[in-house]
């Protein structure tokens, strides 16, 4: 991966670590009288990876669409490299942020080639003159971009299925289109909105992978994830949005320590709540059950229902994969 | 057809056998040869008379010379015979069927057999009762019919039977059964994937073969439009349909299409020197002139396909571009009913009216194209609407002087471009062409800079902005794309288009009047029509609206029977269409790949349609 067309410079190392890409101060979002932001400030830095978390409903997509022009904060204002944003999705593109959606949005009929050129949009100009009388320039620019499309294909590897048509794409490869879709537009700053979603336990640790190295070609990412093990292993900062304020931002360690997120995020432990040595006797419960006869099938179901709701309540969040990225309405929505 | 529909009940209630059995219990060998035999005596049979009176059309009392009814019969017939030797294996003919051709067998069966009756039947009826066949006519019948029971006594591959819930109702069962019935008449009809690869062949051969399937396509194209009775031209659609779908299911057509996505360019060039060789087919202009309103309806909705197939935008009224164009070319044509007394030569005429088009469509676009789905569709409605009204009202009584309201904009002189008059017929290398022929190479022009402009702009990164707001208009923004920007270039450049074509039709039909450019109306060009025209043919393709304009100008121009009816025959037609082929008539290779999501992806997608 050659990262000569990123925009910033070339090891994220150069940069000082320092210099804010992202400035959000103050942004507040109203829909009528529910107020779904409230006062949110946020700096996110070149070469930086940023989380960003807190339990459902609590205004990260809104903030979010915030930063991307989908919507236009009531309140404050969010500076990208120093310059105001404009409040027009497709300018925000042009200007450097480029986005992934928390329900995949492909163009589902067109090929996966043609989804990475669109994302190429910002970055070329030929327009409809240039398209009819396809001058020279015009088959420069368009050899260009495919050049540059398969390049991208092929840093997430996807290059083998150019040609198919997107939708038939299995779950996983939509995630990872849509990354190169949006790196496509040579952004500085990389949006993920819960790039792991339902995703299995292989595929959530390529993704880090490829975060990473999206990171080290120089792009800032902004990342929204129910997932704490992804976020913990991949964040600098961690920042918690709760009931559309900000609650705490700090690093990884800082932020799985803190009180208030834990209770905000998992809910007040109540008075003898199973621990750890609980659940497994639970799980060999189970275990022991499938192997009896199917007259048992009713109450190791029964326990498995108990499982499910001590991890629920589990404190321990972060060390725990599987109690930590439940996050049931998200994924029956798609 | 319902003989074989009946004949189903047999087998499938007898189901569960373990060889594969066809659907009328004649052994595979008796049949096959019944099939062929029957294919080729059906062909000897056109030489004999079936009726014995001229009464009928076409001629069909002569031995030893085949005429009418009984040419579509004889190549039928021709067809069953041909695909029945292939389906023996016969060395020759391997090429024919590459996907095996017992399918292929049944459909041209069925075609020559549909045909065959309905002549048939259709003397029977005409001349008052079944005395008035001769043998050759009973011949032809049996024959027939012979063939088809042959041809479906072959094996398939037979789908299981569902399993159902026995306590379910009279009409449950009812269901299932129909249901099932349905699929195991779908299961013989299924054509098989290809066995082999295409043989690689020599450029030169692959543009020869375009060459031939181009003059195929010319010859039956004219055949169809110089029908001269009802019944012909029916038996002609019989002939035709049954005879493309069994080409079709002997992987044929795919192969075809192949070769001409290889070579689009000569195809296109192939395309148009066969259309423009089509007047010099003509003796007198009487098919020119229909050929000239297929080729103008065509170039409008190919058009209308860049605003509805490409991005997305459902446009109720974009037969009001159509006449922007036509009654600017009109008012500055030196027309004496033209408030304008001037007379600019074609290409100025042609320039201003194409771009007043886009003027209006600029216009109309501009406030409402921030709409989405529904809205829009209403809103261009009533342009449409508006705009016809506006025509009427600026008579010089309601309104200013300019349009001379519903009578219009009457006695348009012809053009004349560098001498060469328009309305004079012409001699060129022998050949006599009339007005209509001169319009309708005119046109033609109109029409491969339409298609030049669709295919350029579709494969571009302005046609992959449009499908991308088409997909997914969020996602498309946030991709940087300014949807508002390519939504409004996809319309002003349909109106353009439009404009374009309306320049030459103010001419060729020599009076505008605002009743041409109404939303629903019997005579094609409308809204309706055109975007069914396009929907039709299939969204997004280039040989699709041409298709679906060329079907739908001819079939209620051919079928004047239906009189009142002709709407309701539409609007059936579109429905069953809607319902069993969503793609359209020619799918975008696109649309192909998602509704067949197991084929291997094609070399080349990124081309719009062939």
């Amino acid at each position: 991966m050659t990262t000569d067309t990123t925009t910033k410079g070339t090891t994220p190392d150069a940069t000082t670590p320092g210099t804010p890409i992202l400035d959000a101060r103050g942004v507040t979002m109203r829909f009528g009288g529910l107020t779904a932001v409230r006062g949110v400030d946020l700096t996110v830095n070149s070469g930086e990876i940023v989380g960003l978390i807190g339990p459902n409903g609590a205004g990260k997509t809104t903030f979010f669409n915030c930063l991307t022009g989908l919507y236009v904060p009531t309140e404050g204002e969010v500076r990208y490299k120093g310059q105001v944003l404009p409040p027009k999705p497709f300018k925000v593109t042009a200007a450097g942020i480029a986005r992934t959606f928390q329900n995949i949005r492909l163009f589902a009929n067109m090929t996966v080639l043609e989804n990475v050129l669109v994302g190429r949009h910002t970055r070329t100009k030929e327009g409809l003159w240039s398209a009819l009388l396809r001058g020279p320039g015009f088959h420069r620019a368009e050899a260009a971009s495919r050049a540059r499309a398969m390049e991208l294909l092929e840093f997430v590897g996807l290059a083998h299925k150019a040609n198919h048509l997107s939708r038939n794409l299995p779950y996983g490869e939509q995630r990872k289109l849509e990354i190169a879709r949006a790196l496509a537009s040579e952004p500085g700053l990389l949006l993920l909105d819960e790039p792991t979603a339902g995703m299995n336990p292989q595929e959530t640790r390529a993704t880090e992978e490829l975060v990473f190295a999206i990171r080290d070609m120089g792009i800032a990412i902004l990342v929204i994830e129910h997932d704490m093990r992804f976020i913990m292993n991949l964040c600098d900062r961690v920042a918690v949005l709760v009931q559309g304020e900000k609650l705490i931002e700090g690093d990884s360690v800082t932020v799985q320590r803190d009180e208030r997120v834990i209770a905000a995020y998992l809910g007040e432990p109540f008075e003898g709540a199973p621990g750890a040595e609980e659940a497994a006797e639970v799980e060999s419960a189970e275990a022991h059950a499938k192997a009896e006869a199917q007259a048992e099938s009713a109450k190791a179901e029964a326990k498995t229902e108990a499982q499910a709701e001590s991890a629920e309540n589990t404190t321990d969040a972060a060390s725990d994969r599987s109690t930590t990225d439940a996050a049931p309405g998200k994924e029956n929505d798609r | 057809m319902t003989t074989q529909t009946t004949a189903s009940n047999t087998p499938s209630t007898t189901t569960a056998a373990a060889a594969p059995k066809g659907l009328i219990g004649i052994p595979e060998n008796i049949g096959r040869a019944l099939a062929t035999a029957g294919g080729a005596l059906s062909v000897a049979s056109t030489f004999l008379a079936w009726t014995w009176t001229p009464a009928f059309p076409g001629d069909l009392t002569v031995y030893g010379y085949p005429g009418g009814l009984q040419v579509l019969v004889l190549v039928g017939g021709a067809l069953t015979a041909l695909f029945g030797l292939a389906s023996y294996g016969v060395k020759g003919l391997r090429w024919l069927a590459p996907a095996g051709a017992n399918s292929s067998l049944k459909l041209a069966a069925l075609g020559t057999f549909a045909t065959a009756w309905y002549t048939v039947i259709a003397i029977s009826v005409k001349l008052g009762g079944l005395v008035n066949l001769e043998p050759g006519g009973w011949i032809v019948a049996v024959v027939t019919l012979a063939a088809v029971l042959g041809a479906f006594s072959l094996p398939f591959e037979r789908p299981e039977a569902e399993h159902h819930d026995a306590d379910g109702t009279g009409w449950d069962r009812f269901r299932h059964g129909v249901r099932h019935q349905a699929a195991v008449l779908r299961a013989a009809l299924a054509g098989g994937e290809p066995s082999a690869p295409a043989r690689k062949l020599p450029s030169y051969a692959e543009i020869l073969i375009i060459v031939a399937v181009l003059a195929a396509g010319l010859t039956v194209f004219t055949y169809g439009i110089g029908t001269e009775y009802d019944e012909l031209f029916i038996g002609f659609l019989i002939t035709a349909g049954f005879g493309f779908a069994a080409l079709f299911k002997a992987g044929l057509i795919t192969r075809i299409a192949a070769i001409t996505a290889r070579h689009s360019t000569v195809t296109m060039i192939g395309a148009f020197v066969a259309a423009a060789a089509f007047p010099f087919t003509q003796s007198d202009d009487q098919y020119a002139t229909i050929g000239v309103y297929i080729l103008i309806f065509a170039t409008v909705a190919l058009g209308l396909n860049v605003v509805v197939g490409l991005a997305g935008l459902l446009d109720l009224g974009y037969v009001a571009f159509l006449g922007v164009g036509a009654y600017t070319a009109a008012l500055v044509s030196g027309s004496p009913s033209s408030p304008l007394s001037i007379q600019l030569p074609f290409w100025a005429s042609a320039l201003i009216g194409a771009v007043v088009s886009m003027v209006f469509g600029v216009l109309i676009g501009a406030p409402t194209l921030r709409l989405r789905g529904d809205y829009l569709a209403i809103v261009t409605l009533g342009f449409g609407e508006i705009f016809r009204i506006a025509l009427l009202n600026t008579d010089g009584t309601s309104g200013p002087d300019i349009t001379n309201g519903s009578n219009g904009i009457s006695s348009i002189p012809n053009l004349n471009i560098l001498g060469f008059d328009f309305g004079q017929e012409h001699t060129i290398l022998g050949f006599t062409i009339g007005r209509f022929a001169n319009y309708f190479l005119l046109m033609l022009l109109i029409t491969l800079v339409v298609v030049v402009v669709f295919r350029r702009s579709s494969d571009s990164r302005i046609g992959r902005a449009w499908i991308a707001v088409r997909e997914d208009e969020t996602a498309a923004r946030a991709m940087g794309i300014n949807g508002f920007r390519v939504k409004l270039i996809a319309f002003a450049l349909g109106a353009t288009l439009a404009g374009l074509a309306g320049t030459v039709q103010a001419h060729v039909t020599y009076t505008v009047t605002p009743e041409q450019y109404m939303f629903a109306h019997v005579v094609p060009p409308n809204s309706a029509f055109l975007l069914a025209a396009v929907v039709l043919g299939g969204m997004g393709t280039i040989s699709g609206p041409l298709v679906g304009a060329a079907l739908l100008y001819l079939i209620p121009a051919k079928l004047q029977f239906l009189g009142d009816y002709q709407l309701l025959a539409f609007g059936l037609a579109l429905v069953l269409l809607m319902r069993f082929r969503p793609e359209g008539l020619i799918a975008n290779r696109r649309r192909q790949l998602e509704f067949h999501e197991d084929t291997e992806a094609p070399a080349v997608l990124s081309k719009a349609g062939v």
